[in-house]
């Protein structure tokens, strides 16, 4: 290994991959550092994500790329203790290329999306943490690792080190994360015949399901569950709100098991065997939490700037972390033609941002985090969302009414007028317009 | 209930021979809620009968749960190569 390289990407994952390979690909020295034995080792998430940053990455991706299954099928569904209503969105359109989005194992695709960059020409030293920046002339010029004591120079480093980063916030970036900064998902992979999967969930081929839950949670906990399929396998897990967590004394992974034996949900996984139990937490806020993006001589990009996009309905980290990880590298190669690595230089990553949407996203749904905060989405409403779907189901011999006057009728002792209406415009202000 | 050691016997680990977690016992035996005997998704840390805190950091998924809750831990990344490795997830 060299004393100095031109780039420092600290973390293998989709963020600091995509830089790194792009930068690699215009000729510049990179070395990517990775704790894991390999990449993708460390990284967990849902399941899916969506490939058009891929696809401007690596044009036809879906050639090469290790992938599980081509969602076809989404379907957002709110559960009661005993019911559900469910939208249920199918196109099989999203089977055929270029796709829409798709599920993955990230222990099989990072590692691939790793060799990418590998094979364009930068460096991946694995079993190696970055525990700190090293300075020169007062800015970022390098990163000390926990090996060997050593110390490696650079023009540029990346953090690209996941929703912890601890590098973003010794280099002053970012404060302590807060408990309402993040969510903690668990996951379990639960093992399904191929065949069994396409039965159940009603896919041909290698289509696939995006399933996400709203309420039904024991103890009213707020926060989600989800169920993905990948080839032979399901990923079926729950994302919940800490303070939510702390306030109700529950274990998240009783929820998990609860969720799983929900009348509902037991259909779908049953004779499943479990091979696998993770954890991670989910960037939830968006803007209000992201931090400073740069400083002399650094980057941050992906889960490390919180740019994942959560609004319930939209759950989105990998796609814009690629795109993160594209402006990076942009912003990378036209600082080394002003040999100039400054803070004003390394600006121009926010322009991009910017311009390839990820601010303007985070942007247009700023308002969501704080409307997923609202207790009555996880435990009112789609409480009253199933019973009222029920009661316009049910034939019982008494007078047929209306929807509007049938949906008075079960709202009334349950919430005001006047509260309905604010948390509608909440919504509205938050998701719809 | 769900008996925590069953979910982390399906996870391989490449075990490092200390933990990369610290705890500071005087803060854990002061502290009011315990919260990460509650939230900690592996079961981590548990409270012994005279108010101290076990953690057995053999079982730690990485996730970074106990450093946002608790202002008192001391956590870091295992050493490189050790700790969770993820097969399916």
């Amino acid at each position: 290994m060299k004393d100095k390289y031109d780039v420092i990407v600290v973390g293998a994952g989709p963020a600091g991959i995509t830089a790194a390979y792009l930068l690699a690909k215009a000729g510049l020295e990179v070395v990517v550092f990775e704790r894991g034995e390999f990449p993708g080792e460390k990284n967990m998430f849902g399941g899916a994500f969506y490939g058009s940053m891929l696809n401007q990455i690596v044009p036809n991706y879906w050639e090469e790329a290790p992938l599980e299954r081509f969602l076809t099928r989404k379907v957002v569904t709110f559960l009661s203790e005993d019911s559900c209503v469910s939208v249920d969105v199918k196109n099989r359109n999203f089977g055929h290329p270029p796709y829409n989005g798709f599920t993955v194992r990230r222990a099989r695709f990072d590692r691939w999306y790793a060799q990418k960059a590998v094979e364009a020409g930068a460096l991946l030293v694995t079993r190696t943490v970055v525990d700190d920046l090293l300075y020169r002339d007062g800015r970022v010029a390098g990163v000390r690792v926990r090996r060997d004591e050593g110390e490696l120079w650079a023009d540029v480093v990346i953090a690209a080190d996941g929703v912890n980063s601890l590098l973003a916030q010794k280099a002053g970036l970012r404060r302590e994360l807060n408990p309402t900064h993040v969510n903690l998902g668990i996951k379990e992979v639960i093992q399904l015949p191929q065949r069994t999967i396409e039965e159940r969930f009603n896919l041909a081929g290698n289509e696939g399901l995006a399933n996400e839950f709203v309420g039904g949670l024991e103890g009213n906990v707020h926060g989600g569950a989800f169920l993905y399929t990948n080839t032979d396998s399901l990923s079926v897990g729950i994302v919940a709100q800490l303070p939510s967590l702390q306030q109700n004394r529950s274990k998240i992974y009783d929820l998990l098991e609860g969720f799983k034996s929900h009348p509902m949900i037991h259909e779908l996984v049953k004779d499943g065997v479990a091979k696998e139990y993770s954890a991670h937490l989910v960037p939830e806020a968006g803007l209000h939490m992201m931090p400073q993006l740069y400083t002399d001589g650094m980057l941050v990009v992906g889960d490390a700037a919180g740019f994942v996009l959560a609004t319930g309905l939209y759950l989105e980290g990998v796609n814009y972390a690629m795109a993160s990880g594209m402006a990076a590298a942009k912003t990378v190669q036209e600082a080394v033609a002003r040999r100039d690595f400054g803070k004003s230089s390394l600006g121009r990553y926010k322009k991009l941002l910017e311009e390839n949407g990820v601010l303007t996203d985070l942007r247009t749904f700023k308002r969501a985090p704080e409307f997923i905060g609202n207790p009555r989405l996880h435990t009112l409403y789609p409480r009253l969302a199933c019973d009222l779907a029920e009661s316009m189901f049910a034939v019982d011999g008494q007078p047929r009414p209306k929807l509007l006057p049938l949906a008075r009728r079960k709202l009334r002792g349950q919430i005001s007028m006047r509260q309905l209406l604010k948390d509608g415009l909440e919504a509205g202000r938050s998701l719809l317009w | 209930m769900v008996i925590i050691e069953d979910k982390l016997g399906l996870v391989r680990y490449n075990a490092d021979v200390e933990s990369h977690i610290k705890l500071d016992a005087a803060a854990c035996r002061a502290c009011p809620h315990h919260v990460c005997a509650i939230v900690c998704p592996a079961g981590c840390y548990t409270l012994s009968d005279d108010a101290e805190i076990l953690l057995s950091y053999t079982g730690c998924l990485e996730c970074g749960t106990c450093r946002v809750m608790c202002d008192h831990v001391e956590w870091d990344y295992p050493r490189g190569g050790c700790g969770v490795s993820y097969r399916f997830t």
